[in-house]
């Protein structure tokens, strides 16, 4: 049989069980959607969760107090360590060989107000270098100043959502905010950013670490992040972070040194395994319409068991009949999958434009997956019915007898 | 031509064997007009399965044209049956979804004749069997003798030597009845081989050759 001949007679069957059909194309592109979706979900997340910790850049080490003995697990993100990581140690590292800045950090929360006006915020104590490593700039005014380490002065930079909060409309440049008993003149505003870190950028006020250890009466860092030359440098300077501080501690080793490449790697095990786990879960709905389609086929042999005789009688070989029931299903499988993936793509259209902090991609693997799964299936499913179907007996199909056939 | 020797069929119904054919030998020659008659379960639908490539003879030597169908393959034998023979079926057997020109067309379909041949040759067998003005109607708004004509256009449309009709006229009433014996008949005239299998005796006499079965035996 010549294929189009092939694809009108189908067409014409599945046009007439109108039913069937839909049900079948409804099952398959449902199939094909969840498949999509569901990855479009996982990578999104992943993506979003990655560029969050991207922010770092491959070239900066984070240094932290306190030192964990167990493998494999995150290092301590609160530990209080005996000895404090100090302002000292940071400008020991800043003069090593190969480290293009250090930006120390200090973290508290604490009520800021201006004009009678209360707000609670993180309150980041750095230095000016701070701002190159995490990629914050302003929109309004400069940068905190370029000083030393141990020198203060009352300046503050403030984030977008703060200034609007405190100062509405008003120009918030040059006017000074209360912070605990000190007061800082804001002398640049940050430009409109997301989250990093789990922190808000938005509503942050940054001042120099002095300041800031002054305010919350602290002598340690909460962290420390070490920018290095090059990538190639990043384990050597690593290991030279970790024998400087100890050489300073007395011989003890109580920091943690972490690069992004380290936590990208366990990060993306863990959200590479969620995506994988959310597709087979999609994949089981494949499965579903699949057994669908093998029920519908063994429905429609016995249906048209008749039919099946007669094209025997007519010249159908086996072989035919088979590739008729087969390209059926494969048919419906391709039209409903390629319905499936329009659907999807619409869907996350849309809900790319509603969300702006997190885009949704299928990935081309499970787009192409999904698309070569359910024609798989479709035809694999559809292999036993087209097999009965051919293995008929033209004699006892014709008189409508339900019979597996001769050999 | 159609040369059969000592054919044997047997079906195995629960513990008891019925010889549907027992030992028959039947030299058809071409363009002959033969009736099988016989009261049901003398073995004559058997024999026009077997006549049809339907079904295999556990024993016993066929020869269609020369050609010893007995060894051939089953595609072989599909293809022989798709060049050589045309069915007749009492109840029709159209395929419902399809208009009267399709059904008519669907063996050269099969058999994957060119669309351009397949039309002219339609064209042909519409025009011959006074089915023009029917030809995309669906089997279910014609009547009876249109659905059989319809159904003989579908046997003769590959030019098969033979036509095997299994009742031909057992759903009609008289008048379509004797219109389809004769479109028949005009076929046989033409040259084609008929084989009617009927109960009717007034059909039988028609033939030009009688066979008469009883318990799976030529009588």
């Amino acid at each position: 049989m010549y294929w189009p001949d092939i694809v009108k007679f189908i067409t014409q069957v599945l046009s007439r069980q109108r039913f069937r059909t839909i049900v079948l194309w409804v099952a398959i592109a449902i199939g094909v959607v969840a498949v999509n979706l569901l990855t479009a979900l996982g990578e999104g997340a992943k993506s979003y969760v990655l560029s969050e910790f991207n922010v770092l850049g491959r070239n900066t080490l984070i240094t932290l107090p306190g030192k964990k003995e167990t493998k494999g697990g995150m290092p301590p993100l609160t530990g209080e360590s005996p000895r404090p990581l100090t302002l000292k140690d940071a400008q020991a590292v800043s003069r090593l060989a190969g480290v293009k800045a250090v930006a120390p950090l200090v973290l508290g929360n604490i009520e800021v107000s201006y004009a009678g006006k209360l707000r609670e915020v993180l309150m980041m104590g750095s230095s000016r270098s701070f701002f190159d490593i995490r990629h914050l700039d302003v929109g309004q005014g400069r940068l905190l100043p370029d000083l030393p380490f141990n020198k203060g002065e009352a300046v503050c930079v403030i984030g977008n959502k703060l200034s609007r909060e405190l100062f509405a409309s008003k120009p918030a440049l040059g006017e000074w905010v209360r912070a605990g008993d000190s007061r800082f003149r804001v002398i640049g505003i940050l430009k409109e950013g997301g989250t990093s870190f789990g922190f808000d950028m938005n509503d942050v006020m940054i001042i120099p670490v002095v300041n800031a250890q002054s305010l919350f009466n602290k002598d340690g860092l909460f962290r420390m992040f070490t920018e290095v030359r090059s990538h190639q440098e990043l384990n050597n300077i690593k290991a030279k972070i970790i024998a400087l501080i100890k050489e300073r501690h007395e011989g003890e080793e109580d920091v943690t040194v972490i690069s992004q490449d380290a936590m990208l790697s366990s990060v993306q095990k863990i959200l590479d395994t969620l995506t994988y786990a959310v597709t087979g879960i999609a994949s089981i709905s494949m499965l579903v319409a699949g057994i669908l389609i093998m029920n519908m086929m063994i429905i429609t042999v016995s249906q048209r068991t008749k039919e099946i005789g007669l094209l025997k009688a007519l010249g159908a070989t086996s072989a035919t009949v088979r590739l008729l029931f087969l390209s059926e299903a494969g048919l419906i499988a391709v039209v409903a999958a390629l319905s499936g993936l329009l659907v999807s793509h619409t869907v996350l259209l849309l809900a790319n434009s509603y969300f702006d902090d997190i885009q949704f991609h299928s990935p081309w693997w499970a787009q192409l997956g999904s698309i070569l799964l359910a024609v798989l299936l479709a035809l694999l499913f559809a292999w036993l019915p087209a097999q009965r179907a051919a293995s008929l007996a033209p004699v006892e199909a014709l008189q409508g007898k339900q019979q597996k056939g001769q050999a | 031509m159609i040369e059969l020797s000592h054919l044997e069929k047997s079906f195995q119904i629960g513990d008891q064997t019925v010889h549907a054919l027992d030992d028959v030998s039947l030299t058809i020659e071409t363009g002959e007009y033969v009736a099988v008659m016989g009261p049901s379960g003398s073995g004559k639908s058997t024999l026009m399965n077997i006549l049809g490539l339907l079904d295999r003879a556990n024993a016993g030597q066929y020869l269609l044209d020369d050609i010893n169908v007995s060894d051939l393959t089953e595609a072989e034998r599909t293809h022989v049956r798709s060049q050589k023979i045309g069915f007749v079926f009492q109840s029709y057997h159209l395929v419902s979804r399809l208009t009267a020109r399709e059904n008519i067309e669907l063996p050269m379909m099969l058999s994957g004749v060119p669309a351009k041949q397949r039309t002219l040759a339609v064209d042909e067998i519409l025009e011959k069997l006074s089915l023009v003005d029917r030809a995309h109607h669906s089997p279910n708004q014609l009547s009876g003798g249109q659905r059989q004509r319809v159904a003989i256009g579908r046997a003769i449309v590959m030019k098969p030597s033979i036509l095997l009709a299994d009742e031909p006229t057992g759903n009609l009433d008289s008048t379509s009845g004797a219109e389809v014996t004769a479109l028949l008949e005009s076929l046989n005239a033409e040259g084609i081989t008929l084989v009617v299998v009927t109960h009717d005796q007034a059909m039988g006499d028609r033939a030009r050759r009688q066979l008469r079965m009883l318990d799976g035996r030529l009588t």
